[in-house]
Formats: C-alpha cells, sequence, structure tokens
C-alpha cells in the first residue's frame, strides 16, 4: 500500500487563533513495503504529518492517498476504521494507553473494535505478544503490573494484533535501554522483512542509519530533504546546518579524519565504519 | 480538547496583565457580582462597554473571548431558550401549552444571553492574563487573614497552585490518549449512549494511572528539594500593589455607582 502527501498543508488556527502552521506544503511517497524514516527536530512537523496518515488529522489544504483511499479536508469522520486497520500506529510512551485488567484484554482492544470475533482476537493476541518477546504466561497478568520495558511491549502488541499493513512509530525507543532498542528495532526489521510497510519517526539518528532504506527530513512545517540515509548523513548542507545531526559511526569517522584517515563518504553504521578503517590499516600498513 | 479557552493562560503583555493579580481576582468576581445589579438596556450596556473596553485594553484577540463561550454553548442556548418559551406573560405572541413566546420573554432572554456573555467574557480575561500561579499566590494572600483560625492557608493555596498546574497537563495528556485509542479502532462520539459512556474507560484508566505516577514523582521531587511546609517561607515571586491598580479599583467604584443610577427600580 503506497502512501502519497500531495502538497499537504495543516493549520492549527481552527484550534488557537495565534497558532501558525504545523505542515507546510509537504509532498512524499512512502513506497509499498519500504522502512521509511522522517526526522527533524522537536517541533519540525513530524508527529504532525504522520497523525495525518491515519487520518486523526486531516489536511487543511492537499490531499493524502493511501492505496486506493482519498483523504482531504472534507474526508468524513465517519468510516475510517477500515483505514486505520490498516495502519497500526505506535505513539511516544505507548504504555500510557494501557488500560484493560488483563494484558490478554488489552491487546484484543484493537482488534475487538476492528471487527474480529473473541476468538479470532484472543488468537492475535497470543501471536502478538511472541512477536514482541514475551512469554504467554503474562496473558493474565494485569499490565500495570509489568516493567517499564514489558508495558511499552505489550502496548506494541496491542497495535500489531490488529494485523496493520503499515505501521507508524513514534519515537519507539525512547526511554529503553540499549539493548531494549535493539531488540524492539529488529522487531520492526523483521515486520519490515515479512511485508509490513515501516514509517519511522525519531531523533536517534544510529536507529535511522541502522534500519531506513529511506529517509525524510522535516524543517519548521516543512519538507526539506529526502535520500537513502547514506545521501542524508552526507549531505553537507543539512549536516553543517544542523537541522541533521549525525549517526555515531560518522562522528568518530569525523573526528579521525582530523588525523591522517580519509573517508570519501561518512560511514554511517558500526560495521561500515570498522570495515572503512580496517581497510585504510591494511594498505598502510 | 485544546479549543478550551477558558482556563488558559495567554502570554502577552498590556496594561490589564501588568495589573496586580489580586486586584484582577477580587476585580472579577466583584464585577460578575454586581452584574446581576443590571436589570435594563442602559445598565446592560454599561456592563459590556466595560468589558469590550477591557478587552480592548487586554489587546487579546476578540476571537480567544469567543471561542471562550463555546464550552459553555449549551448551558447558554438551554438558559435561553427556557427562558424565552416559559416566561409567563399576560400577551402573548405565540401560545401552545405551557410554551408561549412574548416580547417579555425575549427581552429576559436576551438579558440573560447578554449575563452570560458578560460573565464569560471577564472570567476568561482573567485566566488569558492571569498565570495560574499568579492566581494562586493571590488566593494565598487574600486568604491570609484566616492563619488565625489555625487555617492552613499555605498548603491550600501549594495544592491549588498544583492542581491549577495540571489541568493543561492532562488535557494535553487527554488528547494523546484519546489519539492512540482511536488509532485502536475506538470511535468517540458514535453509537447509542451507554456505548458511548464505555469507549470513554480506555480513556479515563490511562488518565488516572497517568495522573497517579506524575503525582508521585511530583511529591518525590519536592521532597528531594526539602520541601516540608509553608510556614514561615519566604516568598520568591512578590506581589506589588501599585498605582494602577488603585486606579481600577476607582474605575470599579464608579461603575457600580453608574450602575446604580441607570438601574430600573
Amino acid at each position: 500500500m503506497e502512501i502519497k502527501l500531495n502538497n499537504v498543508s495543516h493549520s492549527y488556527e481552527s484550534q488557537n487563533p495565534d497558532a501558525g502552521l504545523g505542515l507546510d506544503g509537504v509532498s512524499l511517497t512512502i513506497k509499498d513495503k519500504s522502512f521509511t524514516a522522517l526526522i527533524g527536530k522537536t517541533g519540525s512537523g513530524k508527529s504532525t504529518l504522520v497523525k495525518h496518515i491515519n487520518a486523526l488529522l486531516k489536511p487543511t489544504s492537499g490531499t493524502i492517498k493511501i492505496g486506493d483511499r482519498e483523504i482531504d479536508s472534507k474526508t468524513n469522520n465517519k468510516n475510517l476504521k477500515p483505514l486505520r486497520q490498516k495502519i497500526g500506529m505506535v505513539f511516544q510512551f505507548p504504555e500510557s494507553q494501557l488500560f484493560e485488567e488483563t494484558v490478554e484484554k488489552d491487546i484484543m482492544f484493537g482488534p475487538m473494535n476492528f471487527g474480529a470475533t473473541e476468538e479470532e482476537a484472543r488468537e492475535s493476541a497470543k501471536d502478538a505478544l511472541k512477536l514482541v518477546g514475551i512469554e504467554e504466561s503474562y496473558l493474565q497478568q494485569s499490565p500495570f503490573d509489568l516493567s517499564g520495558g514489558q508495558m511499552r511491549r505489550v502496548a506494541i502488541a496491542g497495535v500489531l494484533a490488529s494485523n496493520p499493513e503499515t505501521i507508524i512509530l513514534d519515537e519507539p525507543t525512547a526511554g529503553l535501554d540499549p539493548v531494549g532498542r535493539i531488540e524492539i528495532m529488529d522487531l520492526f526489521k523483521k515486520l519490515n522483512k515479512q511485508g509490513k510497510t515501516i514509517i519511522l519517526v525519531t531523533h536517534n539518528m544510529d536507529d535511522v542509519a541502522d534500519y531506513a532504506e529511506y529517509t525524510y527530513v522535516m524543517q519548521n512545517s516543512k519538507l526539506v530533504g529526502q535520500g537513502t540515509p547514506k545521501e542524508i548523513f552526507n549531505n553537507k548542507e543539512l549536516v553543517d546546518s544542523g537541522i541533521v545531526s549525525l549517526p555515531q559511526s560518522a562522528n568518530f569517522a569525523k573526528k579521525l579524519a582530523e588525523k591522517k584517515y580519509v573517508f570519501d563518504q561518512l560511514p554511517i553504521t558500526i560495521d561500515e565504519l570498522s570495515n572503512m578503517i580496517k581497510e585504510q590499516l591494511e594498505n598502510n600498513g | 480538547m485544546d479549543k478550551l479557552i477558558f482556563g488558559r493562560y495567554l502570554p502577552g503583555d498590556s496594561i490589564i496583565y501588568r495589573l496586580d493579580p489580586r486586584g484582577k481576582f477580587l476585580i472579577t468576581f466583584y464585577f460578575i457580582g454586581i452584574v446581576f445589579l443590571a436589570n435594563n438596556v442602559a445598565s446592560y450596556a454599561l456592563l459590556l462597554a466595560f468589558v469590550l473596553f477591557s478587552v480592548y485594553l487586554s489587546k487579546i484577540n476578540i476571537g480567544f473571548f469567543i471561542k471562550g463561550l463555546r464550552p459553555m454553548l449549551f448551558l447558554i442556548v438551554f438558559t435561553v431558550l427556557l427562558q424565552m418559551f416559559f416566561t409567563p406573560s399576560t400577551d402573548p405572541l405565540w401560545k401552545f401549552g405551557v410554551l408561549q413566546l412574548s416580547t417579555d420573554g425575549m427581552v429576559i432572554a436576551g438579558y440573560i444571553l447578554l449575563r452570560f456573555v458578560v460573565i464569560i467574557f471577564i472570567s476568561t480575561l482573567l485566566t488569558l492574563t492571569t498565570t495560574p500561579i499568579e492566581i494562586s499566590d493571590s488566593i494565598e494572600s487574600i486568604l491570609k487573614p484566616l492563619r488565625y483560625v489555625k487555617f492552613p492557608v499555605t498548603q491550600v493555596a501549594l495544592s491549588l497552585s498544583i492542581a491549577l498546574r495540571f489541568v493543561p497537563l492532562l488535557i494535553d495528556e487527554t488528547v494523546k490518549i484519546m489519539d492512540a485509542q482511536r488509532a485502536r479502532g475506538v470511535d468517540f462520539g458514535e453509537g447509542g449512549l451507554l456505548k458511548r459512556i464505555k469507549s470513554f474507560v480506555p480513556i479515563l484508566i490511562p488518565l488516572f494511572v497517568s495522573s497517579f505516577s506524575i503525582a508521585y514523582d511530583l511529591a518525590i521531587a519536592m521532597e528531594s528539594r526539602g520541601y516540608k511546609d509553608g510556614e514561615g517561607r519566604t516568598k520568591y515571586r512578590q506581589l506589588h500593589w501599585k498605582k494602577i491598580d488603585n486606579y481600577t479599583v476607582l474605575v470599579i467604584a464608579l461603575l457600580t455607582v453608574c450602575l446604580l443610577l441607570v438601574r430600573s427600580y
């Protein structure tokens, strides 16, 4: 399912007379089955943009095409369920959406809303929990008795259980320890390999470098750059103006370049960095 | 939810912003009291003029005030209609059972409408131009004499300022949780009454949970910074009663006198 934004603007003016634009003429395409990252500073409009993709917000002008469904300013609030079932959204700190008595019931909530029978929902709850790496024995526990990291996984399972085709992730690794971060991100990579479209909103440039295939850069409600992560992190203009910061490997390479190392292109992952260093050490030594 | 203007502070600077919050607070309440003195066209015009002039002085876009009416719209329309159709009259223009429409009824309904507008505008003006913290400081200052009857003034003021501080936080949190549950397929405002009420459970429970955790964190943060009790603490934010505040009191006194003169007895 391809997602296409055509000249989308969103104004918050209707809520606050003094507020400006949340989105300003954004056009972009998110390819089917891709792993796309959306980066930018706080308040650059990333979250506003992704809320448009499952019609939590509607554009003031412009259109959004999701598969064969089109959303514009006049789209009715009814009948959005089929769309929202196809587009799962994991919000920032999703653990704050847990509310049921048991983990199982909470995960079943989404599928049941989208019209699954209790049996089906129970089945998908089980599968989703397994997917996020939590044992089945937790199904009957209260979600509020879990640790923070487990709550996060259960909340993510609650989104995955509806079997969405596209998954939007808003800072999914915020506040997780490094191991938890890798586990969660690997899970999304796996889902992507299974044919799901992943849209990742993040501040974490290492997540972008390690996982994304394509990147869009937002600044002041506008789209200011796009390309593969490699292109973005090697784009002098974006990096020097401070719109995009570098992943740790690229930063390290930059420091090495001050000594006698030479990099035609900045490495963005640890593997690339170590390979480049190895090459140069072998050539010189 | 974010449409709630009433009770929100809007950063800005104008003569109204600079008034002493104690004065603003008391004057607002006093004004709401004297609104009930008005009983004819002239007196209502006077009130409206006063309110509009204050709005003008505040340099805030009137749009904010009109939006402030929105949450009360149902109450206003309901009351106005009630007055319009149930005011007993000797020569109604239209009559159907207990319902009747008369010139008197319409005039009274108009007065009620004006009364609502005036009261909501003035209280919106107070909250738009006064930070919650200033309001709670002024309440503390106003309640100070109660200390002599062992009333825990400082604690009450602290609870109040914390409660006020939580309002925008909870609104933001509610919006966030509603979005999250909507993404999981909840349709708010669809289906029968029972279904609608039920659809609020997935909002209320997370909201309670997060409020408790915020409150808990706040308590720890306060204790770790050595908060014990308000008695004998000096104030970082000092309130100063200035000349301009005296003039405001004068203006409001003048308004009262004028009202008493033009109202019909």
